[in-house]
C-alpha cells in the first residue's frame, strides 16, 4: 500500500514534468532529476529485440542539462510547441525507497502556424525516488511506440 | 520526350537542378522502374540480422516490399514481399525465423527463395473449384531479385544482367567498405526518421560537404568536423557514389577567421559531461568522420566511433523513411559499446550533430513546390568536369548523383532552354 501522500507528491512530479517541457522551461524542468539520473529514449523494437540503442541517451543529469545547452545554441529544430498527455500513472511498491512508476504518453506537437499533429505515443517506465521529501527521477525511460520519428526529435519526450 | 517543359537540366554540368525533380508524380514513378528496378544494387541489409538458416527480415527497394532470406542451405535470397495470387504483403513481421512464407490472405505460400510451393485446396473439393490443372506454380513464385553480398553488406538488384557488384561500386567505396567490415559486426540497435521531403533531398545533402560544417553548429563548436579540417570528397569513376570525409583537429587559422563571420560561428559553449567527446582512433588513416553514400538507397555513417548504416526509402513523391542500422565489432569490449551507444547522441533523428538534416529537408521540400521550372544552384567547389575533392567546401559529389540519375531517366542535361 502507498500512502497517498506519495502518490500524490509522484502524480504531482508527472504533472510537472510536463508542464516545464510544454513551458518550454528545460533550465528548471532540470530539476526534476537527480545528478544521477538516467534519461533514455529508447525505440520499442529495439527494447523487445533486446538491443541496446536508444535514440536519446544522457547518463546523467549533465548530460541532460548538455542536451538543452545545446538545443538553445547549437541546434536547429522545426519551430513547435509540444503538448504532453501523461495518463495511467501505474506506482509500484519501493525497492529501497525507489518507486517503479510506469505511465502512458502522448505528445502533439504544433507548428508556428498553428497546425497540429500528433508526433509522439509511448510509454515511461521510471524510477522514481525521494530527495529530501520531494519525489525526482533516478531514471527515465521513454519507450516510444512512435519508432518512425516525423521530422525530428528535439525537445525532451 | 523526356524533358516536360517545365523539367529541364539546362546545364550539362548539372549545376543547376529543377524544382519540379522534387515534386512530379510521374518522375517518382519512373524512378521506380528506370532507377530502383533498373540497372542499380540497392542495399537490402547485413548479413549480421541474418545469422541463423531461416532467418528472414523485410526490407525495401525503393517503395517495393522486399524479404531477405537466408535459406536452410545458407544461400542468400530476396524476392519482392507480394503474394502472387491476390497481391497482398505475404511477410508483416520485421524481422524472424521461417522455413515457409504463408499469405494470411489464401495461404498461398513460398519457399526460403521465394517459389510458389503450396496452394490450398488447387484441386478443389470433390472435383469441384480450384484451380485449373495446367496452372503452373513455377511461373507464379515471388519476383526474385539478384542478390550479393560484400564483406556482408547485402545488395540486391531487379536487373536480369546488372553490372558485376564490384564495378558498379568501384575501388574507392568497396575499399571503404573493407574499411568499415573489417571484422564481423554486431547490430546495436535501429531508429527511424520519417521525413517529409522527397528522397532525392536527402541522396543531395549527402553529397554536399559544405552545408556539414555550417548547418551542424554541434560539431563546429567541438571541433568534430569544420570545414577548415583536414578533408574532401571521394568518389567512383562515373561519380555514382560518395565519400565524404574529415579528419578532426586539422583545423587551419584562416578556417577560424570564417567561421568567425558566419551568423552562428561565434557560438562557445561548454559540455558539463565531456564523456560524450570521448574517442578512440580505430583507423590509422587518422579519418574521424567518414559519409559514403552509394547509389541510389545506403549511406554508411562513421562518426568518430558511431558506426551505422542509413538506408533511404521512398515513401511516395512526398516522404521518405531514414532506417539506421547502428553496429560495432563483436571483438569490441565493452567499453567500447558503451563508447558507441553514448556517440549514437550525435546521429538518427535526435542526433545532436544531425538533426538539422530533417528540418532542412522539409524546408526545401515546402518551399519548392512551386515554381517547378525555377533551380538550385550547385555550384560550389567549381563549374565543369566533376573530379574529387580535396577540401570540404564543396557540393560537386551532387553533380555526380544526377549525371548518372539524368542518365538513367533518360534526361538530357544541357539540352533545354
Amino acid at each position: 500500500m502507498i500512502a497517498t501522500e506519495t502518490r500524490q507528491a509522484i502524480s504531482d512530479l508527472y504533472a510537472n514534468y510536463a508542464y516545464y517541457i510544454d513551458a518550454d522551461r528545460l533550465e528548471e524542468w532540470l530539476d526534476f532529476f537527480t545528478p544521477d539520473c538516467v534519461y533514455k529514449i529508447i525505440p520499442r523494437e529495439n527494447a523487445a529485440a533486446g538491443l541496446p540503442l536508444s535514440v536519446m541517451l544522457c547518463e546523467n543529469r549533465n548530460m541532460l542539462r548538455d542536451r538543452v545547452v545545446s538545443l538553445r545554441e547549437a541546434n536547429i529544430y522545426n519551430l513547435h510547441v509540444d503538448r504532453h498527455f501523461i495518463s495511467g500513472l501505474r506506482i509500484e511498491a519501493p525497492e529501497n525507497g525507489v518507486y517503479p512508476v510506469q505511465a502512458n504518453y502522448a505528445v502533439y506537437q504544433t507548428t508556428a502556424e498553428g497546425v497540429s499533429m500528433l508526433f509522439s505515443v509511448g510509454a515511461y517506465d521510471d524510477k522514481v525516488t525521494f530527495v529530501n521529501g520531494v519525489p525526482r527521477f533516478k531514471e527515465k525511460i521513454v519507450v516510444i511506440d512512435t519508432a518512425a520519428i516525423i521530422n525530428l526529435l528535439a525537445t525532451p519526450l | 520526350m523526356r524533358n516536360a517543359p517545365d523539367l529541364s537540366f539546362p546545364r550539362a554540368d548539372l549545376s543547376r537542378i529543377p524544382y519540379g525533380v522534387y515534386h512530379d508524380q510521374e518522375t517518382y514513378e519512373r524512378e521506380q522502374e528506370l532507377i530502383f528496378r533498373g540497372p542499380t544494387w540497392s542495399y537490402l541489409g547485413h548479413e549480421a540480422e541474418l545469422p541463423n538458416p531461416g532467418d528472414f527480415l523485410t526490407t525495401y527497394v525503393g517503395e517495393t516490399p522486399v524479404i531477405l532470406n537466408r535459406a536452410q542451405d545458407g544461400a542468400l535470397h530476396a524476392f519482392v514481399n507480394r503474394c502472387a495470387h491476390r497481391g497482398s504483403v505475404v511477410r508483416r513481421e520485421v524481422r524472424g525465423n521461417a522455413r515457409t512464407h504463408t499469405c494470411i490472405y489464401h495461404q498461398w505460400s513460398y519457399n526460403q527463395a521465394g517459389d510458389l510451393t503450396g496452394i490450398p485446396f488447387r484441386n478443389g473439393v470433390k472435383g469441384k473449384g480450384g484451380l485449373a490443372t495446367d496452372f503452373d506454380t513455377a511461373c507464379h513464385g515471388l519476383r526474385k531479385l539478384k542478390v550479393q553480398s560484400l564483406k556482408g553488406v547485402v545488395f540486391g538488384s531487379f536487373a536480369e544482367t546488372p553490372e558485376p557488384l564490384l564495378d558498379y561500386l568501384d575501388a574507392p567505396v568497396v575499399a571503404h567498405l573493407e574499411r568499415l567490415m573489417h571484422s564481423p559486426i554486431r547490430v546495436l540497435g535501429y531508429q527511424r526518421q520519417f521525413i517529409r521531403g522527397n528522397w532525392k533531398l536527402y541522396t543531395d545533402n549527402l553529397r554536399d560537404p559544405y552545408h556539414g560544417g555550417l548547418l551542424h553548429m554541434f560539431q563546429i563548436a567541438f571541433g568534430i568536423a569544420r570545414l577548415s579540417n583536414r578533408g574532401g570528397a571521394m568518389m567512383d569513376r562515373r561519380h555514382r557514389h560518395n565519400i565524404s570525409y574529415t579528419a578532426e583537429g586539422t583545423d587551419s587559422p584562416d578556417g577560424a577567421k570564417a567561421y568567425e563571420q558566419t551568423a552562428r560561428g561565434q557560438a562557445k559553449h561548454q559540455l558539463a559531461d565531456h564523456s560524450l567527446l570521448d574517442m578512440r582512433h580505430e583507423w590509422k588513416d587518422g579519418l574521424t568522420l567518414t559519409i559514403m553514400s552509394i547509389f541510389p538507397n545506403v549511406v554508411f555513417q562513421q562518426i568518430r566511433n558511431s558506426l551505422a548504416i542509413r538506408q533511404i526509402r521512398p515513401k511516395g513523391l512526398d516522404a521518405f523513411e531514414l532506417h539506421w542500422t547502428y553496429y560495432g565489432y563483436q571483438n569490441d569490449d565493452d567499453e567500447m559499446t558503451k563508447l558507441r551507444l553514448r556517440q549514437a547522441n550525435f546521429a538518427g533523428p535526435a542526433g545532436l550533430i544531425s538533426m538539422e538534416d530533417g528540418e532542412a529537408i522539409e524546408l526545401v521540400h515546402r518551399a519548392t513546390a512551386r515554381d517547378r521550372e525555377a533551380h538550385s544552384i550547385v555550384e560550389m567547389g567549381g563549374r565543369g568536369p566533376i573530379h574529387d575533392q580535396d577540401h570540404l567546401v564543396t557540393d560537386v559529389p551532387m553533380r555526380g548523383f544526377w549525371t548518372y540519375y539524368c542518365e538513367l531517366m533518360g534526361f538530357t542535361p544541357g539540352s533545354n532552354m
